[in-house]
């Protein structure tokens, strides 16, 4: 039992780190759906844009006319449609708050 | 004190319990944390062991089994059979998820689940526990289907080249050694399987390099289906554009044998086809781990999951991803969507291992680039979310679509989304 009370501390230690994690939120896991072309946390590759540290309202502003339409795009008035504006909110937050 | 025992005594017994995760040092491999074993490193086994420790902030060790030493993409694949690309444009390392996330990477095959002990066993020997098992086995064929490809050197000659690697490069080498005037028969399996646009852009490839190389080459594509599966209106104006006379398409036509010796398809209900080169893709099912393992539990053939977790409906602590699992509907089996059910799963895994709920509303895009040409390409696009009440995912109304027309623009996005996703699954 020993072995295990070294465990033990440990392992508070080890949620001591977890709890000042940010939190696992439903808006990074939306966000994160996003990486797939704009990079993992928005850092995108060559040949797509990065969303990390972008001003959320534009970020905002860039969804809301892809899905009015206002924005010319190829794909993204497509997919925008599929987010509300409050899902889009979120999202862009989460990107906004992401160091550039 | 084994450790699962261990944690389980402090979860059950102390205020920490609540989180019901003990962990140790946020680095790799060692240390006392819970324990992720993926299984597959395809795009969405890949991505599920990147983001487990990215959800988790390295406080779950994840240890990922796959018996390839390198990733090779199977989206750009079909570039490599027209002559566009070459394999080491689409062969890419494992190295970073060790070196960046601290993933543990094995070299070797699970042969084995025993989800009541939660270890798998490994083809070198050995076993593997876990707290959670993460299965990404990706499709294998249903062989059965089609008598002849068992006799001896048949799946040397007639190939599939529908897992992206050996079969790709041998494909590619037949297409070279093919003379001028030849025909390439290429045969689709019935839906679903993996990459619905594939075949199509198959077609469109190996007709791009036919008509550099080879004019006065044909292209048959036998579809199983009744028609088109993916992208119809924007491939037949391709093939009008860009291949008249050298593409035809034949639908309804299921191939039921496969006489490798002379590449000759035999049909349900047609004529016998002699090909110069016959591509024959067949019926696929949930790779095999799964099946053995008892997953596929729809038809012995998919494997049957929970939407806002990915835990199997047979086993509990062992989630399935990518495209072995029973699809929602107008849902794709395709890379893109893999690594979505890798991210989403990983976001399941992190909080139940936390003793907290799993976010409850995924939502994700899937987008699909086929290459008409070296340049141009049209796109598919469709936006899923979760119905707690139907508890499956349904397609948004009004997203989603096609290319108004195929565009060398999209082109270049393609490559971009192929980069993107290719290190948002590995680096």
């Amino acid at each position: 039992m020993k072995r295990s009370l070294k465990l033990l501390a440990a392992g508070m230690l080890g949620l001591a780190a977890l709890g000042a994690q940010a939190q696992l939120t439903q808006a990074k896991v939306w966000a994160a759906a996003c990486a797939n072309c704009h990079g993992t946390n928005g850092y995108a590759q060559p040949g797509m844009e990065s969303l990390a540290g972008k001003d959320k309202a534009e970020l905002v502003q860039k969804m809301m006319d892809f899905k009015s339409g206002r924005k010319p795009a190829t794909i993204m008035h497509q997919i925008s449609k599929g987010y509300s504006d409050e899902q889009i909110q979120d999202i862009a937050a989460y990107f906004a708050a992401q160091k550039k | 004190m084994k450790r699962r025992q261990f944690v389980q005594t402090i979860a059950a017994g102390s205020a920490l319990g609540s989180l019901g995760l003990v962990t140790g040092c946020a680095t790799t491999g060692g240390g006392s944390g819970a324990h992720v074993v993926v299984v597959g490193g395809g795009f969405a086994g890949a991505t599920a062991a990147k983001y487990v420790r990215l959800f988790s902030e390295g406080a779950v060790r994840v240890t990922l089994v796959e018996p390839n030493p390198s990733f090779i993409s199977c989206p750009i694949s079909n570039l490599v059979l027209g002559g566009v690309k070459n394999m080491d444009d689409i062969t890419l390392s494992y190295d970073n998820l060790q070196k960046r996330h601290g993933v543990k990477l094995v070299r070797d095959m699970v042969t084995g689940i025993d989800a009541a002990k939660r270890t798998v066993s490994l083809a070198g020997g050995g076993s593997l526990s876990y707290d959670r098992l993460i299965v990404s086995p990706g499709i294998d064929f249903m062989w059965e289907t089609l008598p002849g490809m068992a006799k001896a050197g048949a799946k040397d000659k007639v190939l599939h080249a529908w897992k992206a690697g050996a079969q790709t490069v041998a494909l590619r080498k037949q297409l070279e050694a093919m003379p001028d005037g030849g025909v390439y028969a290429l045969s689709i399996p019935r839906a679903p399987y993996r990459c619905p646009p594939g075949p199509y852009e198959r077609a469109c490839m190996v007709a791009h390099y036919f008509k550099q190389a080879k004019p006065k080459s044909k292209v048959v594509i036998f579809d199983a289906n009744d028609d088109i599966q993916s992208k119809k209106g924007l491939f037949m104006k391709a093939w009008d554009e860009h291949y008249k006379g050298m593409i035809e398409y034949r639908p309804k036509h299921r191939v039921t044998d496969v006489d490798a010796a002379t590449n000759t398809l035999k049909f349900e209900f047609n004529e016998d086809f002699k090909a110069a080169v016959a591509n024959v893709v067949p019926n696929m099912r949930a790779g095999d781990i799964a099946l053995k393992a008892g997953l596929a539990n729809s038809d012995n053939r998919w494997c049957g999951i929970d939407f806002l977790t990915y835990e199997s409906a047979v086993a509990k602590n062992v989630h399935v991803i990518g495209d072995a699992i029973q699809l929602a509907q107008r849902m794709p089996k395709s890379g893109h969507m893999a690594n979505q059910h890798g991210k989403t799963c990983a976001a399941a895994v992190v909080s139940l291992l936390m003793g907290k709920e799993p976010p409850q509303l995924p939502l994700f895009a899937n987008t699909c680039y086929s290459f008409v040409n070296a340049e141009d390409v049209v796109h598919v696009a469709s936006v899923h979310r979760y119905d707690a009440e139907k508890k499956t995912m349904l397609t948004v109304p009004g997203s989603g679509g096609v290319s108004s027309a195929a565009s060398e623009l999209e082109g270049r996005y393609a490559m971009g989304w192929a980069r993107n996703i290719w290190a948002d699954t590995l680096a």
